[in-house]
């Protein structure tokens, strides 16, 4: 209960704080090549996309594989370039960034990887995994760079420190690997960390920890959030505004609290209803599942794109008419035609 | 033996050791459990605990660093741990009980087409004519719904939960009566990790098939569980009913194991365990768990007996 509380106070003191991120409009299209010349197509991964993130919030974007969702993210990271709209970051837009402007931009953002092991040099220790990007960043003291180290990773719980520089990441457990993985996201002091999936690929126990460590660096820093799950149950401890996404849009976005209690797009719907928690009950029942899957983005279905697979489709309506954004309530956005004013 | 016949599946003191350049790694060390027909029994436990090699022990699927294999495993009331390799392949490993290996839907071969992959093993260990084996696999197809046309089709033209409905499929084929699937869903998305556990149950219901489900997933695994056996550095520290155990664990890991699962609808803030699980080459000879326990006390270092509690088996001073 006092989880939800905290969440909508933040909610309701978020008009003042400042607008760190800006995403607008964004469309995100991959072209497909017919032997190598002429456009077959698009891959629409990110179709009109648009939100603020504001400084200090944590957001969760949640959605299956194949939504859209890491596309997104690697845009905002500057990563992809988009094919329309923008991503605006602190006043400026990042795809007309040059060389210097983008350097700069990276030491504002910081990524956690899905994998840790595969996004470990391994041939690298932790030294100079964690000191290669403050040598890019410019920072020529080598004493300023080990003391930044050394603070980074006792924020990360990493300690004793020394044991741990020279360490591969091989010699290092999944949750060590991960909390090596924040450290580097950390080092450069960024305003912003995306996070994509950073605990699917570790156990029940350590991920519980290391999303209280993300949670508590969010807070102490003041850091802007970007998680990107598909997991429902995790998202309450973190966020205070989820975005559900499918087939490359936004679909539902809202303070969690309210997603949570109150969920409005049948996709969400579906997504809390297939999430389990541990009881024997379960056993005993079947799941409703939508049928079919998640649809191509290359040919997208006319109107709704969750349509196909919605129980409660509107005949003539939802499989001709794109459904535009509905606020049925304050700060809650539902892009389905069940809402329409 | 009559005590061994009513039960499907019978495990005593199972033991699988290998021998790597470190030292012997005891990752399945004197297991004791049994399964009923049509009952699903769930495995859980962190990784590196020994959860597959259970599973490997089980069916004898063993690689060739082994360096102590021995126990008991009944299937049906006979001892199939007496059979030679040959007599076990052809008498154990498909009709008896059959394995759905982790990440299922990447080990099918990609040459050839599903219908011709799902048909083979009722082809070699039901010495069935190949029309009749893809009528099987067209049946089988029916029951973890996948369209009968997609028997033509190769792996790469399927969707990861369509492949892993495959693989299931494949170890249906031949209708054994216990099905050892390793971590199902591990890769899969939300909504087809739940329509794999509805085909699951339905198969269940249907078939009269047993599970053994071994998985980390304490939240998905209660989709599927009958009982629940909890597993720690390479033994079983808890086994009990799934409704006895979910709301109330005894065992000190099991309880921190259920108190570290994030939920949607309570609000409960998880709590993780501290420390990490022991080396499986240098385990203590004491409780397993201690080191890392908070509810330790004096006798935690001996070695902890198996106490029967209300039908439930705990290994834990605190009951004894």
């Amino acid at each position: 209960m006092a989880q939800t509380q905290t969440v909508q106070t933040t909610n309701t003191a978020q008009d003042t704080r400042k607008v760190l991120l800006s995403i607008q409009n964004l469309r995100v299209w991959f072209e497909l090549r017919r032997f190598g010349f002429g456009i077959a197509g698009y891959v629409r991964a990110v179709d009109d996309v648009s939100f603020d993130l504001h400084t200090g919030e944590a957001i969760a974007v949640v959605g299956e594989s194949g939504c859209g969702k890491s596309s997104l993210m690697k845009t905002v990271l500057g990563l992809y370039r988009p094919r329309e709209g923008k991503v605006v970051f602190d006043g400026q837009v990042i795809s007309e960034m040059g060389r210097k402007g983008l350097n700069w931009y990276r030491s504002q953002v910081g990524y956690i990887q899905q994998d840790p092991y595969g996004a470990l040099p391994p041939f690298m220790n932790v030294l100079r995994i964690l000191d290669e990007p403050l040598v890019i960043g410019g920072i020529r003291n080598k004493e300023e760079r080990m003391a930044r180290i050394h603070k980074v990773l006792n924020e990360v719980k990493m300690y004793p420190v020394e044991d741990f520089l020279p360490k591969f990441p091989h010699m290092l457990s999944g949750g060590q690997q991960q909390r090596t993985v924040i450290a580097r996201a950390m080092i450069r002091d960024p305003k912003l960390i995306v996070a994509d999936e950073p605990v699917s690929m570790l156990d029940a126990s350590v991920r519980v920890e290391i999303l209280k460590l993300l949670r508590g660096l969010q807070e102490t820093h003041n850091l802007s959030f970007i998680y990107i799950t598909h997991d429902l149950s995790t998202v309450k401890y973190f966020s205070e505004r989820i975005f559900v996404m499918y087939a490359g849009k936004l679909v539902e976005k809202g303070p969690i609290g309210q997603i949570l209690k109150n969920p409005l797009h049948p996709y969400t719907f579906a997504l809390m209803a297939a999430t389990s928690d541990p009881d024997a009950r379960n056993a005993e029942t079947y799941k409703e599942v939508p049928p079919g899957e998640p649809p191509s983005l290359v040919k997208p279905p006319a109107g709704c794109r969750f349509h196909p697979r919605c129980s409660r489709i509107i005949k003539g309506l939802c499989d001709q008419q794109e459904p535009p954004e509905f606020e049925p309530e304050p700060n809650h956005q539902v892009q389905c035609w069940l809402y329409k004013q | 033996m009559a005590t061994n016949s009513d039960k499907l599946l019978r495990v005593e003191n199972l033991v699988l050791h290998f021998r790597t350049t470190v030292g012997v790694v005891q990752a399945v060390d004197g297991i004791d459990f049994s399964l009923d027909s049509n009952r699903a029994v769930v495995i859980l436990g962190e990784s590196g605990c020994g959860k597959t090699s259970l599973a490997k022990a089980i069916l004898r699927l063993l690689p060739r660093n082994v360096a102590k294999y021995s126990g008991k495993v009944y299937l049906n009331g006979t001892d199939v741990m007496a059979f030679n390799d040959e007599e076990f392949r052809q008498n154990v490993r498909w009709v008896g009980m059959s394995l759905v290996p982790q990440a299922a839907m990447n080990a099918l071969n990609p040459v050839i087409r599903v219908g011709d992959q799902v048909a083979e093993p009722a082809m070699i260990h039901l010495g069935v004519k190949k029309e009749e084996a893809l009528n099987l696999a067209r049946q089988m197809f029916q029951h973890v719904g996948v369209p009968e046309d997609f028997l033509a089709r190769y792996p790469f033209e399927l969707s990861g939960g369509m492949r892993q409905r495959v693989a299931i499929a494949m170890a249906l084929v031949t209708s054994p009566s216990l099905i050892v699937l390793d971590e199902p869903t591990s890769a899969l998305d939300l909504l087809t990790q739940a329509n794999i556990f509805n085909v699951l149950k339905r198969i269940k219901k249907e078939l009269g098939t047993s599970f053994i489900l071994i998985t980390h997933d304490i939240a998905t695994s209660s989709e599927l569980a009958d009982e629940v056996a909890i597993m720690y550095a390479g033994q079983i520290v808890e086994t009990a009913h799934a409704k006895d155990f979910f709301p109330a664990p005894l065992h000190p890991y099991a309880q921190m194991l259920m108190a570290s699962v994030p939920r949607l609808r309570a609000d409960q803030d998880p709590e993780f365990i501290t420390g990490q699980p022991p080396s499986l080459i240098n385990l203590p000879t004491f409780c397993r768990f201690a080191p890392r326990c908070p509810k330790r006390f004096g006798k935690c270092d001996q070695d902890p007996p198996v106490v029967e509690k209300d039908g439930r088996k705990v290994k834990c001073w605190l009951y004894a």
